[in-house]
């Protein structure tokens, strides 16, 4: 499947990039998120939440093709 | 879920006192108002490890955010009988001791305005992914972390 991801804040600056596109063979947001450490492994050092097409989601939710997936850092609003 | 179109609470750098003094201007006409409340966020020049804020540059993941201030709005509205309620956030460049958050509520009487102007706050904080870049006088930077 293809994937479009999203870096924001300390996570775009973690990975060099605010958005890619992956194509990859993934079930889950934990499978995703395996990946992403293996490919960029700064992130092991970094809390963040996961959103799939703009909502929050736990690590057992099941991605579709053309999911756009993001990695928010802690919030910092106000 | 209402039907009710997503309004963009960003605002371009820093909230300014014009823009809140005018907010409140236009409210003279809504005379069944009896009592606001507002919140103002002010980014605020810490001193970290010997170095001091300047500013923040804040971004957000935009889309979420605005449906995320949507349904804190929403809730808002059902939790307490106020009459309006106006949210803005900057994006970008806010410097110290500038408006960076506004929250603006109105309700007959001041308990409902007073309630739901912190409810507002508390919720937007926890919730909305807006992320703030502490940018230092020497170019150097950490990202802020709501407590």
């Amino acid at each position: 499947m293809t994937l479009e991801l999203k870096y924001l804040g300390m996570i775009a600056e973690a990975v060099g990039k605010q958005e890619e596109q992956l194509t990859i063979s993934v079930k889950t947001v934990e499978g995703l998120c395996d990946y992403l450490i293996t490919e960029h492994e700064q992130l092991k050092n970094h809390k963040f939440k996961i959103a799939v097409n703009h909502k929050l989601v736990e690590s057992n939710f099941l991605l579709n093709n053309n999911d756009e997936v993001a990695l928010l850092p802690p919030f910092a609003g106000g | 879920m209402s039907e009710k179109k997503i309004k963009n609470v960003f605002v371009e750098g820093p909230i300014t006192p014009e823009k809140i003094a005018s907010s409140i201007a236009h409210h003279q006409v809504k005379t069944n108002i009896g009592a606001h409340d507002i919140f103002l966020g002010q980014v605020r020049a810490d001193d970290i490890d010997g170095k001091t804020v300047q500013a923040i540059d804040y971004s957000a993941y935009e889309e979420m955010a605005n449906n995320i201030f949507h349904e804190i709005r929403e809730e808002t509205f059902a939790k307490f009988d106020i009459t309006c309620m106006h949210i803005y956030h900057s994006k970008g460049i806010v410097k110290a001791g500038e408006i960076c958050l506004f929250v603006f509520t109105s309700s007959a009487h001041r308990k409902n305005a007073m309630d739901a102007c912190r409810y507002l706050v508390e919720e937007i904080k926890a919730k909305a992914p807006v992320f703030g870049k502490e940018l230092f006088e020497d170019e150097s930077h950490q990202w802020k972390v709501n407590a």
